[in-house]
């Protein structure tokens, strides 16, 4: 089945979409990030591990525009994003981002959700936009909801929702921050099987998680952050059987029982 | 008790009357308190330099006295400097003056219940600021600002009760002329306690009602 | 020869007559606060009882002054019931009469909305560890309960002294009535009079409110920010 709106694309493909270059951080005297270098390319999906606090939801946020950076580069289709003058509603609608607590406007139904952004940030068609809404619910098997209000759902199916919502801006990159963190157990897998799909159709994600099954099975590239700065970039299988640094070691064992 | 019926027919006219000037005071001072209760809260929320501190006093002054002594400032007061405003005119100001700050509070209390991270979320999907406040912000600031604003109407239109003082011809007065003439007291003061039950008693429970709607439709999450 | 505005508030005796109608304003305000506080404890644990009936007795009463403005009461307790019973009361008295039924009603809510909103798991913690029901009270129930009273009490505080303004319209000698003999005094001396006295009950007003308010919402940002 096809996600609309997604191209497909050979995952092969070495065109560079985003880059990180040199990227600090600080919040008042704490460095938060220090020397964050990466380059995520068309397609890839980037997993980012570490432990609680290391700075990797801020990673996120500062790719999103969301928090400030104090030093560095982030350079987008071919243009910084440091500079005063950035226009990010304009990137916002390419870079896409789901969060922790879906934040699905509660005063509007599920497909209302969807249409906002498209209809009144990109004045595209409102049928085009109804169709597209649609047949992505759809996809998620969520399309018998689309006028219900966000209190109506469960926490799975709104976090599925909050994904069509990113999805329904076509955006280049998708950015997840630890959508599954607040689920109940029983929620977390249909929310990581639209990612697979995601992944499998070729959207480039960076993903930030504590799932690591889903990391070993879905990630192109694994980046593990400690303490603000990248320890260790791998491909999965060498990440997880074989960590090169101790601290990733360190890390790993907390997961072994 | 005996009650001298007639006299209460008789004396309906003028009760009903003043019933209304009860309530066209307190739709203007609820309309006005609303306009201004609404730009002092948009001024706190964004914190517009200059204004938000006026705003700030101005609050502080009208919610720390009494409206009694506003009036009598506004109507004998201004009237001795040459401002020269009719009784009616003078009660609206009053009232407005006072309710402003009630909604203004109300209102800012709506706004700052929308968290940072819907605020996030409408960020991400692209939206500008004008977009955020209008289609994330607002609707759910009036929302949760709602009970707090149908209880500033109630406290309005009690509130309609001391322009009296100013010579409005409202309900005390007509109930205190009545007695003065006429000496028919419980008749008088049984026609004034009903006539605020019936002018509050249903709004108290429509208002009810609406908030419980405003709040079930517009919330979840 | 006309004098300047506020000048008048320093003539002759007019500043401490103000004064004197100010304390009359406070006596009021005092009593009925001592009064509704202690009575609207009494009121609040008697609302938490389980009895549906009480509950509603104790609903309509609060009722009763949150839909029927409190000028009202002032006219129908002075002119209505010194009727009824005959006799001759005070406007100070009924004032205070009035004002303290409705400070207990108020209170009688507060002080059980305090109570109700207790954790219960806090009452099984106490006996857990073998509290006697007096001292669950003393240690767990009320430093808990008056915490989250104390704003919404010291609110209602605040706004009885505002109500108190009123009392002028029953005849009492407060510092507004104060205020009003001396601008008549005045009227041809000092015009502007009403312009500066009415001015300086409104400072008075302000002085004695604002503090109230500031801690008030001090306290309530420092306990449940």
């Amino acid at each position: 089945m096809e996600w609309i709106g997604v191209s497909i694309v050979n995952k092969k493909n070495n065109e560079v979409l985003l880059e990180i270059k040199g990227l600090h951080k600080k919040y008042g005297e704490t460095t938060v990030l220090e020397d964050i270098n990466l380059s995520i390319c068309k397609g890839e999906v980037i997993v980012i591990l570490g432990p609680s606090g290391c700075g990797k939801s801020t990673l996120l946020r500062c790719l999103n525009g969301l928090e400030k950076i104090q030093r560095g580069d982030i350079i987008f289709r071919n243009k910084s994003l440091v500079n005063d003058d950035v226009d990010w509603q304009e990137i916002r609608q390419h870079i896409g981002m789901v969060f922790q607590n879906y934040e699905l406007f509660p005063h509007m139904t599920v497909i209302e959700n969807i249409i906002l952004g498209p209809i009144k940030v990109q004045k595209r068609n409102g049928k085009e936009v109804m169709e597209q809404a649609m047949q992505l619910l759809d996809r998620v098997g969520l399309l018998d909801r689309k006028d219900s209000y966000p209190r109506q759902l469960s926490g799975g199916q709104k976090q599925r929702v909050a994904i069509v919502r990113a999805l329904c801006m076509n955006p280049e990159i998708m950015l997840f921050d630890e959508v599954t963190a607040s689920l109940d157990p029983e929620m977390v897998r249909e929310v990581l099987d639209v990612m697979q799909g995601l992944a499998k159709q070729g959207m480039t994600m960076v993903v930030v998680t504590h799932e690591m099954s889903f990391a070993r099975a879905v990630a192109d590239r694994i980046v593990f952050i400690d303490k603000g700065r990248i320890c260790e970039i791998a491909e999965p299988h060498e990440f997880f059987t074989n960590p090169k640094t101790e601290r990733a070691q360190h890390f790993l064992n907390k997961f072994q029982y | 008790m005996n009650l001298n019926w007639q006299f209460i027919i008789d004396s309906l006219p003028l009760y009903q009357e003043a019933a209304w000037i009860t309530l066209k005071l307190g739709f203007w001072a609820i309309l006005i308190s609303s306009i201004i209760g609404f730009i002092c809260s948009i001024i706190l929320y964004f914190e517009v330099k200059g204004l938000k501190s006026i705003v700030k006093i101005y609050i502080e002054l009208s919610r720390n006295t009494p409206l009694l002594i506003q009036l009598f400032f506004l109507y004998f007061g201004l009237t001795k400097l040459g401002i020269t405003l009719s009784e009616n005119t003078c009660a609206i100001i009053g009232l407005s003056f006072l309710g402003g700050s009630y909604m203004a509070e109300a209102f800012r209390s709506g706004l700052e219940s929308v968290s940072r991270s819907q605020i996030e979320s409408g960020l991400s999907i692209g939206l500008s600021k004008a977009q955020l406040v209008s289609y994330v912000v607002l609707p759910q600031a009036f929302s949760v600002s709602m009970p707090s604003v149908a209880a500033n109407c109630i406290f309005l239109l009690k509130e309609t009760s001391i322009v009296g003082a100013i010579a409005v011809v409202d309900l005390m007065n007509v109930t205190k002329d009545l007695i003065g003439m006429y000496y028919q007291t419980f008749e008088s003061l049984l026609m004034l306690v009903a006539a605020y039950l019936i002018i509050i008693l249903p709004l108290s429970m429509l208002l009810t009602w609406l908030e419980r709607r405003v709040r079930y439709a517009e919330f979840g999450n | 020869m006309q004098s300047l505005g506020i000048s008048v508030l320093f003539k002759g005796m007019n500043m401490q007559r103000l004064f004197e109608g100010l304390m009359v304003t406070v006596r009021i305000a005092f009593i009925s606060i001592v009064v509704s506080s202690l009575l609207g404890i009494v009121l609040g644990v008697i609302w938490t009882s389980k009895s549906k009936w009480l509950r509603l007795v104790c609903r309509v009463y609060l009722e009763m002054f949150r839909i029927i403005p409190i000028l009202v009461w002032l006219f129908v307790m002075y002119f209505g019931v010194t009727t009824a019973l005959n006799i001759d009361i005070s406007g100070e008295l009924v004032s205070i009469i009035v004002f303290s039924l409705w400070g207990t009603a108020e209170m009688g809510d507060i002080v059980r909305g305090a109570l109700e909103s207790l954790p219960k798991h806090q009452i099984d913690s106490g006996k857990a560890i073998g509290l006697s029901p007096w001292g669950l009270y003393r240690y767990i129930l009320i430093p808990q309960a008056v915490k989250r009273m104390l704003p919404a009490a010291i609110n209602l505080a605040t706004r009885m002294v505002k109500t108190t303004s009123l009392v002028v319209l029953i005849g009492v000698i407060d510092v507004t009535k104060v205020g009003q003999q001396i601008i008549e005094r005045s009227r041809i001396e000092v015009p502007t009079a009403s312009f500066w006295v009415y001015g300086f009950v409104f400072i008075l007003y302000f002085i004695i409110c604002y503090p109230l308010s500031s801690i008030s919402k001090r306290l309530e940002n420092k306990w449940n920010g």
